[in-house]
């Protein structure tokens, strides 16, 4: 059945699915907030790149991600410069790729949610003398929940099922960046096909019951 | 009606005539295959359709009805595999090509002719392909445990998938190191780019890739035509100079 390596695979995965979506939504909600409200002539363009990885195969953010953040590559001269050198075979470089790939799905149901709440509640709280800072964490964040549920669940599993990028750019180092779903095309590749089967298997569970667990709370919430 | 008969009489005939053979080809062999397929159509009067991909993903294609008549695969363990499963024509596996591992940086200067800068060992990261999956990959392992430093460098393997991206993650920069093949970096018979150690032969395995006629390719006159072919002095002098050994 399943091995340590199993194991580190799936721990590893969990890990890299939670630091990732506490980060998109740390720094997605602004940026959210912002397409959501701004009448700037960036939305449009802004807009689109957030929506970009949802439509480009996982193989092209991978092979540029290899190559931006490698030792000749922009990032990869920044992050030099910085000290923290080179960020691909790393799991803060599989980090920073899950982010990216998993953006528009943080993003977009937060930005739904806050125009769907409209101007209205925002200006109440202004007559009543709330700061505009005020207002955006005790009214429009409150009133966004359920769209910060949506982005927190799909954001988690969206990087929980990520393959292609990570298989680009991550060099398959066991505990470091050896993911699940790495690992199960290694295993079918070997042709071990029970290890496939217990973890292929599990990823349809897991996904199964998120995607469930999100429609029971949608309907919960009309 | 007449006219008839004619059509059918062409369209049952004109196989025979073209009776182009499908060849399922391992990508890393990918650039002397196209050289000599072109010669076979030039030299013999018969066609072939070349189709790319790795070893273990064509053998699940072939188990699984694919139309291959020939397999030139990047080890001898698949083609192997598939006459015990009865998946071949007897008799007719061979070995057309076997590769050599080198020790490649695109840095001149950076990889000495005797390797020793894996001794030095004062780099981050060695790209080798997944050992588990890729002949190339045990290979590197055998000659890193045969060099008695397995131990201190296995930490900085980095792992391709297969060759070509384990290329890839050298060529890149992001290793500075990597064991790949040959005739990945070999150009008109010489390493043309960066550094390099071939690894003598005696310190692994030979990595022979092996070629083998399939159960669909048994009647085809064509495939039997390019066997002979991938053995003559000319389909060899192509092998030779993508840098593989028989």
């Amino acid at each position: 059945m399943l091995d340590s390596d199993d194991f580190a695979a799936i721990r590893l995965t969990f890990e890299l699915a939670t630091v990732t979506t506490l980060l998109l939504l740390l720094l997605g909600t602004p940026l959210a907030w912002w397409l959501a409200r701004t009448r700037s002539r960036w939305r449009g363009p802004v807009g689109a790149v957030v929506a970009l990885p949802l439509v480009l195969p996982p193989t092209v953010l991978g092979f540029y991600l290899l190559i931006t953040m490698g030792p000749d590559g922009p990032i990869g001269h920044l992050t030099q410069s910085l000290g923290l050198g080179l960020l691909p075979f790393t799991f803060p470089g599989l980090v920073v790729a899950s982010f990216l790939y998993s953006l528009p799905f943080v993003v977009q149901p937060i930005q739904n949610a806050f125009e769907a709440m409209g101007e209205r509640p925002l200006e109440m709280a202004a007559t009543l003398r709330a700061s505009p800072l005020d207002a955006f964490f005790t009214v429009a964040i409150p009133l966004a929940k359920p769209g910060f549920w949506t982005a927190a669940i799909l954001g988690f599993a969206h990087t929980v099922g990520e393959f292609g990028v990570v298989l680009m750019m991550g060099g398959n180092i066991p505990g470091v960046t050896r993911v699940v779903s790495v690992q199960i095309y290694s295993r079918v590749e070997a042709m071990e096909y029970i290890q496939a089967h217990w973890l292929a298997g599990g990823m349809v569970f897991f996904s199964f019951f998120v995607l469930l667990a999100l429609q029971i709370f949608r309907r919960d919430r009309r | 009606m007449k006219f008839r008969i004619l059509l059918i009489a062409l369209f049952f005939s004109s196989p025979a005539l073209a009776d182009p053979v499908q060849v399922a080809v391992a990508a890393n062999f990918t650039g002397p295959v196209k050289i000599i397929a072109a010669n076979f159509e030039k030299e013999t009067p018969h066609q072939v359709n070349l189709s790319f991909g790795a070893t273990g993903k064509l053998y699940a294609q072939i188990r699984n009805g694919a139309p291959f008549e020939v397999l030139l695969a990047a080890d001898a363990k698949t083609p192997a595999k598939l006459e015990q499963e009865g998946e071949t024509v007897s008799g007719s596996r061979f070995t057309y090509a076997i590769g050599k591992l080198v020790l490649w940086s695109p840095k001149p200067g950076t990889v000495d002719d005797q390797g020793k800068v894996l001794e030095k060992n004062d780099f981050a990261h060695l790209a080798v392909a997944d050992p588990k999956l890729a002949p190339y990959g045990a290979a590197a392992v055998e000659t890193l445990t045969a060099l008695g430093l397995l131990q201190t460098i296995q930490p900085k393997f980095v792992q391709g998938e297969n060759i070509a991206q384990t290329y890839q993650f050298v060529a890149s920069g992001n290793a500075e190191l990597g064991l790949i093949t040959l005739s990945q970096v070999m150009k008109e018979g010489k390493v043309t780019e960066g550094s390099a150690w071939i690894v003598p032969a005696a310190l692994h395995q030979p990595i022979r890739q092996d070629a083998v006629i399939l159960n669909k390719g048994k009647d085809n006159a064509a495939a039997r035509a390019w066997m002979d072919y991938l053995k003559s002095e000319q389909a060899r002098m192509v092998i030779r100079s993508f840098g593989y050994d028989f």
